[in-house]
């Protein structure tokens, strides 16, 4: 079973990988995002977005969904950190976890995008990865974690 | 200037810990080349051809004079004694050592400067007209917009890993000192009909491969939309903006491809869910922007007896006058005038500052224009606010120090790139082409006589030394393995802004002088009365150039 972090502990992944190619994914499976489309009740599903997927489909079933998964092929590839707050400026309310080739480095500003949960390509040094997600206690912009821009708040 | 409370220090010393474990990690093995790459241009740390590089930002090209020490003791400290401004207004240390810079980073933050995004896939350090809050031809100062930019800019979560850098140019004058057209986004505060001052923004404009004019976008936007527009367009080009080939990555190509009608729309669409949400400016926020910025406390002068001191001191010294022709600039502030230090001397390499020099500038611009100092595009330094009669001490006093060339916005007033001496991306030398230019070229009479004309030289088809964009520009080129330099004409970084074209073949580096001078003698020939050099191009076309040019050449 694969470990992730979520909400700030690791945990172990209650989800089945992904599987493109196969034609009824599993309840407890994460779908593409074609098989999602082909999903009759798409009520308690998990879906996973690659990079040029725009999150636009997804916005009418945002209620339904339990975990989307937004992939990182390379981590160099920031169109991610845009749909992750696009998906949570919608209204999104579930897991929202990052996966693939992202680095730890880039955990806070992932975090700060609307992601609570992270599956990296190499799991071996998640908890060392935790002391990241508390790189920063300040932050200028408004983002899904503090939706007050700091000019909002300054004291 | 802006000043940090305990908020901003907080940000900077966070990011200094946070870059250190980084480093730390790195040089354990921890990181991968390729994963410290993003994290280690982010914080302004290049690895070049002969050290590593470190660009400091210099928040829209202000310093106050203990940041100008600062720079003088981390460049004893920590390098070979001098630093470098950038075409970004930004300082360049040529030497550093990487398991150094950490320290580097935390003293910098000492006196609330940082290196954060000079460099890497991300929004880059905003810069403005240098004379900016002084200049005659002012509408509004536009530091407090760039000030707003750079904390919503500064470690955004959304936008560091972009498909490519992203330039923001903001301006405020009749005149565009700021070279706003050639920005990814380029915004000037212009007044609407009914005379209040909005924001008129273009995006699409850069130089690079495939240089390009911005387009307008928005005519003219509240100033309290700013955030959100800008976001706006920043997520679309995050989503839309190419990354399968960096030299179509930038946003230009985005525009072009789209149209900027389609672009604009899709831009609407975004800001529909982001316009008048919490990044929208409060007006406390814009006051509280602009008191940095406020008025020093001018003496209200005798400006006429001023003048009249002025105008004897240069009778007696026509060096002085001389200077006092080229290198200083109206005020809007009667008895006071702006101060441009040339630091394009013969034989310096444009842009080189020593400690010495640094430590110089601080004490005169505590003497001579409130603590305070400003880095050009163009690669020189500015003292904003010198009184008329104190100028001719201060030209002694710079005189002695090798900062008073009277050069400014003329032909020996080189913008250029490090080149091939330092770039690890170049493909050619530019700092030994700029100065045999300066050598051939030593007569100044000769120089005043061509008038206002600016020669811009990069290194490779980065154009980090404008070449495009200079009436005279020049690239270095690699042609099997060789180093060939190709000219172009008419490129203008103003209003008027258009991308120079290409003369012809290139030139071997020995040939570049006497290819300048035929062309220089082309022009001087051609012209009409006092007509400049642009002017005349623009008149009489590219072929009486290039049929000199290639008459004499090998």
């Amino acid at each position: 079973m694969r470990r992730l972090i979520k909400h700030g502990s690791v945990i172990d992944d209650a989800w089945q990988q992904i599987d493109p190619d196969c034609p009824a994914p599993a309840h407890d499976q994460i779908c593409s995002l074609e098989q999602w489309q082909n999903l009759a009740d798409k009520t308690g599903s998990a879906v996973q977005l690659e990079p040029g997927q725009e999150p636009a489909p997804l916005y009418a079933a945002l209620e339904k969904i339990k975990l989307l998964v937004i992939n990182f092929p390379v981590f160099t590839d920031g169109r991610g950190f845009s749909y992750a707050r696009d998906l949570r400026e919608h209204g999104y309310q579930g897991e929202l976890r990052a996966s693939g080739h992202f680095i730890r480095d880039q955990l806070t500003y992932l975090q700060r995008c609307g992601f609570d949960a992270f599956q990296m390509a190499d799991d071996a040094s998640l908890e060392e990865a935790l002391t990241s997600l508390r790189d920063f206690t300040e932050h200028y912009q408004a983002a899904i974690d503090q939706p007050l821009p700091l000019f909002r708040r300054r004291s | 200037m802006y000043v940090y409370d305990q908020h901003d220090q907080t940000i900077i010393d966070e990011r200094v810990a946070q870059f250190r474990d980084q480093t730390t990690r790195f040089m354990a093995g921890e990181i991968s080349d390729g994963e410290f790459l993003p994290l280690r241009l982010q914080n302004g740390l290049y690895l070049q051809r002969l050290a590593p590089m470190l660009r400091i930002a210099v928040p829209y090209g202000l310093m106050n004079s203990s940041q100008l020490r600062k720079l003088a003791s981390i460049s004893r400290t920590y390098d070979k004694g001098y630093v470098h401004i950038s075409t970004r207004q930004n300082v360049q240390l040529n030497w550093p050592l990487l398991e150094e810079v950490p320290d580097i980073l935390a003293e910098l933050s000492t006196v609330q400067m940082h290196a954060i995004q000079t460099s890497g896939n991300c929004i880059r350090n905003t810069t403005t007209d240098q004379f900016a809050g002084v200049a005659s031809d002012e509408l509004e100062d536009p530091r407090p917009y760039c000030e707003i930019i750079r904390q919503w800019s500064t470690l955004h979560p959304e936008f560091a890993f972009l498909p490519r850098k992203f330039k923001i140019a903001v301006c405020g004058s009749t005149q565009d000192r700021a070279a706003i057209h050639y920005h990814d986004i380029g915004i000037e505060l212009v007044a609407d009909d009914r005379g209040e001052v909005g924001l008129k923004v273009l995006v699409g404009g850069g130089l690079g491969r495939t240089p390009a004019i911005g387009s307008v976008i928005c005519e003219w936007l509240d100033k309290k939309h700013l955030l959100t527009y800008l976001e706006a367009i920043l997520r679309v080009y995050n989503q839309h903006g190419r990354r399968d080939n960096k030299y179509k990555a930038r946003i230009k190509i985005l525009v072009k491809a789209m149209g900027i009608d389609a672009f604009r729309e899709t831009v609407e669409e975004q800001w529909s869910s982001l316009k008048d949400g919490p990044s929208t400016l409060t007006d406390e926020e814009i006051i509280r922007a602009r008191s940095f910025f406020r008025d020093p406390s001018y003496l209200t002068l005798d400006s006429t007896k001023a003048m009249s001191d002025l105008e004897r001191d240069c009778t007696q010294d026509p060096i002085f006058a001389n200077w006092v022709t080229r290198n200083t600039q109206d005020h809007r502030i009667p008895g006071y005038r702006i101060v441009t230090l040339s630091l394009k001397a013969t034989g310096f390499a444009p842009g080189d500052i020593t400690a010495e020099q640094l430590e110089l500038l601080a004490e005169l611009s505590d003497l001579y224009s409130f603590g305070e100092m400003r880095s050009t595009h163009q690669q020189n330094m500015v003292l904003g606010d010198v009184q008329v009669s104190a100028l001719y001490a201060l030209w002694q006093k710079l005189q002695a120090a090798g900062l008073a060339t009277p050069n400014i916005g003329y032909l020996t007033d080189i913008i250029c790139c490090p080149g091939g001496d330092y770039c690890s991306l170049a493909n050619a030398k530019s700092l030994p082409i700029a100065e045999a230019i300066q050598t051939r070229f030593d007569d100044l009479d000769y120089v005043y006589d061509l008038g206002p004309l600016e020669l811009n030289i990069s290194g490779c088809m980065n154009a980090c030394g404008h070449h495009h964009v200079g009436q005279i520009g020049i690239l270095g080129v690699d042609k099997k393995g060789q180093e060939f330099y190709q000219i172009c004409l008419g490129g203008s970084q103003a209003k008027d802004a258009s991308v120079g074209k290409i003369l012809g073949p290139s030139f071997k580096q020995k040939d570049v002088p006497d290819v300048i001078d035929r062309i220089l003698s082309t022009y001087v020939t051609l012209r009409q009365e006092d007509e400049n050099f642009l002017d005349t191009y623009r008149r009489v076309g590219i072929l009486p150039f290039k049929e000199r040019a290639y008459a004499q050449a090998d």
